[in-house]
């Protein structure tokens, strides 16, 4: 591991490295992904699905949208969403980097 | 849909509610556990104390320094999620009676004290500690969390592993159709300890488990969930599909969900037309070697039979 | 120091062994108290279950299943910010060893008993040390009482030792010899405990009003780091520990600061030197007194803490000694005892290194007479260096015709 590939260089362990709540978010799962969803957001009927199936938190609603969307920083590429989507409107589509 | 879908990014427009389980966790993609937390998490609410014991829920949340839990968390060992609830649990109670300014929140009656664990955890080897947890009457809501095998070592059998599957240590092979042991029944084995309320539920619907840990965590003493969440992985089918194997689950009864309060059976998601369970088998490669011959056969017809006995004992069928 | 006087005074009590240390728990006042019963531990968890049931202790007593889980609770319990406590003997501290290593990785001050007892097999009720010394290397700070006195003051002492270094602690004293002996003492009264040790003030709890994630795993580029502050918390325990025992005598009026309270010695200065833990050194005291009156200067030197080890304590109590002589009631299979081992250690790059002999002796209870100390006080006396493996360390109590097929 270089250096600067350790976001943890100037950590300081607590008596017993306890640990504070919340902190996983620094750790963008999206880098896991293959196949990304996309949303057709003419078919979504915003029901939310897509949110309450996905084990990464990943499918949210849009702001200030009726519909839904993907927060890439964490979607894995599952596709859970897309077989739960109840109007088809989510697919997975090979991700090209 | 439009061409330019490649590009399409909602990542800074979209809105993360309270989540006191975290985006960011290790679990595998299509992971069913990791769903089971997502949803205990919603039910209970900030004003909980988790504890968790070793495996896979474990591992993927708390690589130190980061933690996906928006609770308070412990994790000890293996095979004590149980009694170091209890513990807590009896630390809580000296509180309330000698300190009652010791807690920020109202008052210990509103504190949710929730274990955790898989099946190996909970069904083999902290057997002991949820059997004593239980029997004592501590005021825990325990949850089992079963993807049928102990995956966080690598797909080892436990005895949550349904008849016929194929795991690292129940291999199938030319003497062998696989794991040749049915479901420990934990729900019952709770119930006998006298725990008012136990239930099953499915991380298929969500709505049905979450309701059954909030009125869980309304009730005075111990609580037993059995929740069950496909592991991708270790059952060797496609991640997309975790939803829909967990209610296939369901409408085979190879997975019945219902209540037991008191030792009895209050409520039984009934199914009508109950599928048979090779639609099931079928779906997934660790029961894949029961379907290339005789002893598969008659594999699959036993663990049917045994289906078949407990529909009739649950009062499954619509 | 001397042994306590047989006639109780005015604040004494005369009480068993058991019931001591639990007024003693008592008086500390832990809010859980988890614990099961083994020979010849059970008699503190009896007592302890008696004063709750009357009122006379208002701490949560769970009646857990096993002493695996009432290790446990008491970690969900200290994790939690409660001051916990547990009892147990032998097989039962083995089972507690899995959660014991994690309560001080996770630096929680769990305070127990430990009535120390033989390891099987074969299965032995009766006082030895193996059971201790099979945790040494867990991270718990460890004393050994000669007398019940000490059994209750090192619990006490244990208390805020533990809470300061956020360590837990194996407070032994031997089974039977002192579980069971009607001895008279002084039991801390709730005013004294009051001014000696202050409320549990944790720096993290499971609190969901400031929610924190304990027990995580680490990954190799931070684990090293985590054990190694058990060391440092292992190594600054001694200087709270001097402080301890300090203050103690001030509030109590027992002194126990001989040797920053590491070492307790009987004519520490003899030309002969005799090291052994816990209540046999009550029985060594009266055979050194007869060899000193025949003229031989031999005297004893108790580690009172085992872990941490008194190293620098042990260098100036026997660096100039003419000869050691180690009595010790453990084993290391395939080596010589622990406690020889590691008093030869301590010495090696000290100043002086004495001729040290050892002793194995004492095992599961089997008694050991006047005669047998004044043989190995003699056989100290010739020791010099070098020697053989064979020659350094002796089982003088072994009955040698039992394994070599007796008159046959």
């Amino acid at each position: 591991m270089s250096q600067s590939d350790d976001p943890y260089e100037n950590l300081t362990i607590t008596t017993g490295a306890v640990v504070e709540p919340n902190t996983s978010r620094v750790n963008k799962t999206g880098s896991w992904r293959q196949f990304k969803p996309v949303i057709d957001i003419d078919a979504c009927i915003a029901c939310g699905q897509c949110d309450t199936y996905c084990p990464d938190q990943a499918a949210k609603p849009v702001e200030g949208e009726d519909y839904y969307g993907f927060d890439l920083d964490y979607c894995k590429g599952c596709g859970i969403c897309e077989e739960v989507c109840p109007t088809d409107a989510i697919e997975m589509i090979r991700e090209v980097k | 849909m439009s061409s330019d879908r490649q590009d399409q990014d909602f990542t800074d427009e979209v809105e993360h509610g309270e989540e006191l389980w975290n985006p960011g966790h290790r679990a595998c993609a299509g992971c069913g556990p990791a769903l089971a937390m997502k949803y205990i998490t919603e039910a209970a609410g900030p004003n909980t104390i988790v504890t968790n014991a070793t495996g896979c829920m474990e591992v993927v949340s708390t690589p130190f320094p980061e933690s996906s839990w928006g609770t308070s968390y412990i994790h000890n060992i293996f095979e004590n999620a149980a009694s170091v609830a209890a513990g807590v649990e009896a630390a809580y109670q000296s509180f309330d009676r000698r300190d009652p300014d010791h807690l920020d929140v109202s008052d210990e009656d509103d504190l949710n004290i929730i274990a955790i664990g898989g099946d190996g955890a909970t069904a083999d080897i902290g057997f002991r500690a949820l059997s004593g947890m239980m029997e004592r009457g501590h005021d825990v809501t325990y949850v089992m969390y079963d993807n049928e095998a102990y995956m966080n070592t690598g797909v080892q059998r436990s005895s949550q592993t349904p008849l016929g599957a194929s795991t690292t240590t129940s291999p199938a092979g030319t003497e062998s159709i696989g794991n040749d042991t049915n479901k420990k029944d934990m729900a019952s084995i709770a119930a006998d300890h006298g725990v008012e309320y136990v239930a099953t539920a499915s991380i298929s619907n969500p709505h049905d488990f979450k309701q059954k840990v909030e009125k869980a965590l309304e009730i005075d003493g111990p609580k037993f969930l059995h929740v069950y969440s496909p592991c991708p992985v270790g059952w060797s089918y496609e991640s997309s599909k975790t939803v829909e194997l967990a209610e296939l689950a369901v409408e085979t009864g190879l997975f019945p969900v219902f209540e037991m309060e008191n030792g009895e059976i209050t409520s039984v998601n009934k199914i009508s037309d109950r599928k048979p369970v090779r639609e099931w088998l079928e779906t997934q490669g660790r029961f894949k070697h029961l379907f290339d011959g005789e002893e598969g056969e008659e594999t699959i017809e036993a663990l049917q039979e045994w289906i078949d006995g407990r529909a009739e004992d649950l009062g499954l069928d619509a | 120091m001397a042994k306590a006087e047989q006639n109780p005074s005015d604040e004494q009590e005369v009480m068993k062994g058991t019931s001591a240390v639990a007024k003693g728990v008592m008086a500390a006042d832990p809010d859980v108290v988890s614990a099961y019963p083994i020979t010849p531990q059970t008699g503190v968890v009896e007592k302890l279950s008696e004063l709750v049931a009357d009122g006379q202790l208002d701490s949560e007593f769970i009646k857990v299943d096993s002493e695996f889980n009432a290790a446990s609770t008491c970690i969900g319990a200290s994790a939690a910010g409660a001051r916990a406590f547990s009892a147990t003997s032998s097989q039962g501290l083995k089972l507690m060893s899995e959660p014991l290593f994690t309560a001080a990785g996770m630096r929680l001050p769990i305070v127990m008993a430990v009535a120390n007892r033989s390891l099987s097999a074969p299965l032995s009720i009766w006082a030895d040390h193996t059971d201790a010394f099979a945790e040494r290397d867990g991270g718990m700070l460890q004393f050994h009482a000669e007398d019940v006195q000490e059994a209750i003051d090192h619990v006490l002492m244990g208390f805020r030792v533990a809470e300061q270094v956020n360590l837990p602690v194996l407070s032994n004293f031997d089974g039977f010899i002192l579980t069971h002996v009607q001895e008279p003492a002084d039991i801390p009264t709730e005013e004294e405990v009051n001014e000696f040790l202050p409320p549990r003030d944790p720096e993290f709890t499971l609190d969901p009003s400031d929610p924190k994630t304990m027990g995580a795993f680490a990954r190799p580029e931070h684990w090293t780091e985590t054990r190694y502050a058990i060391q440092e918390a292992m190594m600054e325990s001694k200087d709270v520990w001097a402080q301890t025992v300090q203050e103690f005598k001030e509030v109590f009026g027992r002194d126990y600061t001989e040797y920053n309270g590491m070492l307790d010695t009987y004519h520490g200065d003899a030309d002969y030197r005799l090291v052994a833990l816990g209540s046999i050194c009550g029985t060594i005291r009266g055979v050194i007194d007869e060899y000193r009156e025949q003229g031989v200067d031999v005297g004893l030197v108790r580690p009172r803490v085992h872990r941490p080890f008194p190293t620098e304590e042990l260098r100036e109590a026997l660096g100039d000694a003419e000869a050691v002589g180690v009595l010790t009631k453990e084993m290391s299979p395939g080596y010589e005892s622990a406690l020889a081992g590691e008093i030869k250690g301590t010495l090696y790059h000290a100043e002086n290194q004495p001729p040290i002999k050892s002793f194995v002796i004492g095992m599961a209870g089997r008694d050991v007479n006047a005669p047998e100390i004044g043989t190995m006080i003699e056989e100290t006396m010739e020791a010099s260096a070098p020697m053989t493996f064979e020659e350094q360390e002796s089982w003088p109590q072994l009955r040698e015709k039992l394994l070599n097929g007796g008159d046959q």
